[in-house]
C-alpha cells in the first residue's frame, strides 16, 4: 500500500479499550461529586482522574505513544511552564485574598 | 509506489532526539508537515486555555466572597428531584463518545474505507453539535436565573465572567470543529483523498493520503482534552 509509512495504524481493539476506560474514569469523577467527598480526598481524586483521562487521550487517541521522542518532547515539555505560572498565581491569589480580608472585609481601615 | 519507512534505521530514545534535531534535515521524522503544524497550533491553544483557567483560579482564590456552589448551580430538576451536574455529566459522556468515533474515523481512513470514514466523521460532527446545543441550553438557563458576567444571585461576582469566558471559548472550539469535520467528511465521501483523484483545493494537498483525517482528529481530541480540565476545575472544584 502506498503512503502508509506516515500513517498511524493500530488495531481497533486498542481504541475500544481506551474508550471504555475513559467512560469509567468519567463515571468515577462524577461519582466524586455525587458522593460529596470533601477536602483533600476530593481534590486528589478529581486530579488523579483528570490526569489519567488527559494522559489516555494524548497517548492513545492522539497517538503520542507511537511518535518519536523528538516531537513528543517538542509538544509536551513547553506546557510544564504552565505549572510554574499556576503556582505563582496561586501564591498571588491567596496573598490578594489575605489583604482583602485584612483591609476591606474586616473594615479596620 | 511504496514508501520506505523513514524512521526504521534511525536511533531511538534520547539519542534519537539529538539525531533528529541535528542540522540540515527534517526534525519530525514520520510526521507529515500538516500534523506537525496542527500539534504546534494545539500547543499554542494549550497556553490560551491554561491562561484562562489560571486567571479563573486567581480570581476565585482572591475573592473573600463565597463562590457559587457548582453542584447546585448546575443541577437540573428532573424526575421530581434536583440532580447535581447531570447535564454536565451527559455532555462529558457525549464528548468522550465523539472522541471514540473520531479515533475510529482516523483508523478507517488509513484503511481507505471511505464509507465508514465518512460515517464516523458525520457521527462525530452530530455528537459535537449536540454538545454545543446542550451548552446553549445551559447558558439560557443560567441567563434566565440572572447570571451575568458582572454578577449573579448565587455568590461571588467573578463567577459569571469566568464561566461565560471559559465555556464560551471552548464551545467556539467545538463549533469550529464540527464545521471542520463536515468539510473533511464531504471530501472523504467525494474521494478527494484517493490515489487517482485530480481534485485539488483546501485540505487536499496530497493525493492518496488520509493524513488530514488524523489532523482533524488531533484537533477534535484536543477539544475533548480541554473539556476534561474544565470539567475538573470548573464543575468539580
Amino acid at each position: 500500500m502506498a503512503n502508509t509509512a506516515e500513517g498511524q495504524q493500530h488495531p481497533l481493539g486498542v481504541y475500544f479499550k481506551i474508550w471504555i476506560l475513559l467512560f469509567i474514569l468519567s463515571g468515577f469523577s462524577y461519582a466524586v461529586d455525587i458522593l460529596q467527598f470533601e477536602g483533600l480526598l476530593r481534590w486528589s481524586l478529581v486530579c488523579i482522574f483528570m490526569m489519567l483521562k488527559a494522559g489516555l487521550i494524548v497517548a492513545v487517541f492522539m497517538h503520542m505513544v507511537w511518535e518519536r521522542l523528538a516531537i513528543v518532547y517538542a509538544i509536551l515539555v513547553p506546557p510544564l511552564a504552565l505549572i510554574v505560572l499556576m503556582l505563582l498565581m496561586a501564591s498571588e491569589g491567596s496573598y490578594t485574598e489575605l489583604t482583602r480580608i485584612l483591609y476591606f472585609v474586616g473594615g479596620s481601615g | 509506489m511504496t514508501e520506505v519507512n523513514v524512521t526504521d534505521d534511525r536511533p531511538s530514545g534520547m539519542q534519537g532526539v539529538i539525531a533528529d534535531w541535528a542540522s540540515d534535515q527534517r526534525a519530525f521524522k514520520g510526521v507529515p508537515w500538516g500534523k506537525a503544524m496542527m500539534w504546534i497550533f494545539l500547543l499554542s491553544d494549550t497556553f490560551i486555555f491554561s491562561s484562562f483557567l489560571v486567571s479563573y483560579m486567581t480570581v476565585r482564590m482572591s475573592t473573600p466572597e463565597a463562590w457559587p456552589n457548582a453542584s447546585e448551580v448546575f443541577a437540573l430538576h428532573m424526575f421530581g428531584a434536583n440532580i447535581p451536574l447531570i447535564l454536565i455529566a451527559i455532555m462529558t459522556f457525549i464528548l468522550i463518545t465523539s472522541s471514540g468515533t473520531m479515533a475510529l474515523a482516523v483508523n478507517f481512513g488509513y484503511r481507505k474505507n471511505r464509507k465508514m470514514t465518512t460515517l464516523m466523521l458525520v457521527l462525530t460532527a452530530i455528537l459535537g453539535a449536540s454538545f454545543v446545543g446542550m451548552q446553549a441550553f445551559e447558558w439560557t438557563k443560567l441567563i434566565h436565573e440572572g447570571v451575568r458576567p458582572w454578577g449573579n444571585p448565587f455568590g461571588a461576582e467573578q463567577f459569571g465572567a469566568t464561566f461565560f469566558m471559559i465555556t464560551g471559548f471552548h464551545g467556539a472550539h467545538v463549533s469550529i470543529g464540527v464545521l471542520f469535520l463536515l468539510i473533511v467528511a464531504r471530501k472523504v465521501w467525494r474521494g478527494d483523498y484517493e490515489d487517482d483523484t485530480e481534485r485539488r483545493g483546501y485540505f487536499t494537498s496530497h493525493k492518496g493520503s488520509y493524513n488530514i483525517v488524523e489532523e482533524t482528529g488531533l484537533y477534535w481530541h484536543f477539544v475533548d482534552l480541554v473539556w476534561v480540565f474544565i470539567f475538573a476545575f470548573f464543575y468539580l472544584w
